[in-house]
């Protein structure tokens, strides 16, 4: 084991299936120079501008010539610098790439990987900060992959990479610094598979991303308190791991769902209304969801920061959840 | 309005079987239209079709000077050049249908026909939609090191849409084997393309951006075929893009079921008059062809096609469970499943 950052990762992640596949290949722009937060540093020198392609500031045509490449014999994953920009490119990702397996009969597949590097990150505002997973998870045909550690950085992306299918692969802005322990040899994550972070009996917090990392700070309040939070890590968020998360809630009776992203529609009601469904006679209490309101992401650090769930939110959110206050 | 060409001109030293070839793929077309819209009316046909009664020559003088190798993206009026790559009449019925067999097994329907065993990776339902995928596709052309090319067809309509920039901007920077061939029938939808176009239009546009382009008379099949043989013959010595603008006219309304009222009968009149069909057909009579011979091709290519169309109404709705299959191969799509 070795400790690398979330975004070299990344980085070794590319390299690798590049090495081991040659029909793999990277567009976007700014590739050659290693692109905008340096995910693709020196691999122009390894594998070539042709590999690692530059681009225009055209993220449509991105998108559509990768679906055209996917379906003639490469597979390209696809820069699209942040998430925010993929909106440039929604036809070609929803209405091409996720559709047309299915319309053409199963003649073709589309094997592209999207990476939308996403969420709240350094006064990034509006434009430039957006959490909008659960759009994709919403579209039959994509799949939606969300690592919050380097060891998934580097096993989800090879296996986003080797996935037959159109891979939206969501990394977070704010964890391209963070260190982590990852394997020296071949490491794959498997698509679809949650991690249990922590393991406890009172409460089931399932989280994704960059809100792994509160709710494990939030875990470790409420242990010193006497409750233990068991912590989900989705990774996948389609398809997820409903098997685990059910299995956990079972054990706990209470499920909080923690996401960045607004809450309002966001994918934590999927997974709220999932276990309401399936489970409402074992519940102790009610489902809960922690998200962003539905307001845009602000630039000042104050507002930005009110929108954020924090550990502490996450502390209360449960302490309510088990001891519900009088009412 | 655009003012219909002019009288054919003669031509001597014509390949005679070729040219009939040529002239029983555009009754192929023909008459596979103008037998869906007939069972449309009837019923067989479900969702909208959209005739390209009229714009035979762009299919034939085009679409069939491809290698079966090559690849083709389409548009959602695009049975002539399915057609015309080589995929099935029988398949492309059925799938207008929605039956079994078809070429995406019901469940693309018309503006979806795609046979990637032909190299035709597909009819989009998006205007303007198919010309960044035909770039790519002609990006992997180039990683992989192929000589294939990959034609892209599209309508006037189309250049007034981001793709049509962007997805020419690609192949010239990338300097990609692509074809594109602006099918310019006058009408977007239902609007008048000059209308709605600044500019002198899809020629003028790409050679903005250096992409060598020429402007035809889409109704000449000869003049397209002439124009298609050099840019092809160019594309694939490693050229870069071209694009032809073919001009020529819609002789139904945007869809099978638009009356198209808003066209003045005599502009219709005069186009009927430059029927690609029938200008063919003279310029095969010049060339020795009579009457006879070219009625008893035109009967036989119309009873074929009633028989493939008789075949299709026979056939088999797809087996509901296919409603799951090929959506993807990660999860369960099945209802209840999550």
């Amino acid at each position: 084991m070795a400790a690398i950052t979330y975004l070299e990762a990344g980085r070794r992640a590319l390299a690798e299936e590049m090495r081991r596949d040659p029909s793999v290949w990277a567009v976007g722009e700014d590739l050659g120079r290693g692109g905008v937060f340096g995910q693709y540093k020196s691999l122009a020198d390894e594998f070539g501008p042709a590999r690692i392609s530059d681009a225009p500031i055209s993220e449509a045509c991105i998108m559509g010539a990768s679906v055209g490449a996917a379906m003639s014999g490469t597979r390209p994953v696809v820069e699209m610098r942040f998430s925010d920009f993929a909106l440039c490119a929604v036809d070609e990702l929803v209405n091409q790439a996720a559709k047309a397996r299915y319309m053409f009969g199963g003649q073709t597949k589309v094997p592209l990987v999207v990476r939308q590097p996403m969420g709240m990150w350094r006064s990034s505002a509006a434009q430039h900060s957006q959490s909008l997973e659960a759009w994709y998870v919403h579209i039959p045909g994509l799949v939606v992959v969300a690592p919050a550690t380097p060891a998934d950085n580097l096993g989800l992306l090879k296996s986003a990479i080797r996935c037959d299918d159109p891979v939206v692969y969501l990394e977070h802005k704010n964890l391209w610094t963070l260190e982590g322990e990852v394997p020296e040899d071949e490491h794959l994550t498997p698509l679809g598979v949650a991690e249990t972070v922590r393991e406890g009996r009172d409460v089931t917090l399932v989280t994704w991303s960059a809100q792994r990392w509160a709710c494990l700070e939030a875990a470790e309040t409420l242990s010193a308190e006497g409750i233990e939070a068991e912590v989900i890590d989705l990774r996948t968020l389609w398809p997820w791991d409903r098997d685990r998360v059910l299995a956990s809630v079972e054990k706990t009776g209470r499920l909080l769902v923690v996401q960045e992203a607004v809450s309002v529609a966001g994918f934590g009601a999927e997974i709220a209304a999932s276990v309401a469904e399936a489970l409402h006679k074992r519940l102790a209490a009610p489902v809960k969801r922690l998200g962003a309101p539905r307001v845009p992401v602000s630039y000042a650090p104050p507002l930005e920061a009110r929108v954020r769930v924090t550990a502490e939110a996450i502390v209360a959110a449960a302490r309510e959840q088990i001891t519900p206050a009088a009412a | 309005m655009t003012p219909a060409p002019a009288a054919p001109q003669r031509h001597s030293n014509l390949d005679r079987p070729h040219l009939l070839r040529l002239y029983e793929l555009m009754l192929r077309i023909r008459a596979f239209e103008e037998l869906a819209v007939e069972a449309q009316k009837e019923g067989y046909v479900l969702g909208a079709i959209h005739p390209s009664i009229g714009q035979e020559a762009v299919a034939a003088g085009v679409c069939a000077q491809l290698r079966r190798d090559d690849l083709m993206l389409s548009t959602h009026r695009g049975h002539g050049h399915t057609l015309a790559k080589g995929a099935d009449a029988l398949a492309m019925m059925r799938e207008l249908f929605g039956r079994e067999g078809g070429t995406c097994g019901g469940k693309g329907g018309s503006m979806h026909i795609a046979d990637f065993e032909v190299g035709m990776l597909g009819a989009n339902g998006v205007v303007s939609a198919n010309i960044p995928i035909a770039a790519g596709a002609a990006h992997a052309i180039k990683l992989r090191g192929e000589d294939r090319i990959v034609a892209c067809l599209f309508g006037d309509g189309a250049i007034n849409r981001g793709p049509f920039l962007e997805g020419l901007n690609w192949a010239k920077v990338f300097e990609l084997p692509v074809l594109f061939v602006c099918e310019d029938n006058g009408f977007a939808a239902t609007t008048r393309t000059s209308s709605m176009t600044a500019g002198p239009g899809a020629a003028a546009r790409a050679e903005a951006l250096d992409i060598p382009a020429e402007t035809l008379d889409g109704n000449d099949l000869l003049a397209l075929e002439s124009a298609t043989r050099d840019a092809i013959a160019a594309i694939r010595a490693g050229g870069g893009p071209r694009l032809l603008h073919c001009r020529t006219y819609r002789m139904t309304g945007h869809t099978a079921v638009d009356p198209a009222a808003y066209r003045p009968a005599e502009e219709v009149a005069q186009w009927r008059d430059a029927d690609p069909i029938a200008r063919v057909a003279a310029l095969l009579q010049d060339g020795g062809s009579g009457s006879d011979e070219l009625d008893a091709i035109a009967a036989k290519v119309r009873q074929d096609m009633e028989e493939i169309c008789q075949s299709a109404k026979d056939s088999p709705w797809p087996a509901e469970a296919r409603a799951f299959e090929d959506v993807q191969d990660m999860g369960d799509p099945r209802e209840r499943a999550y």
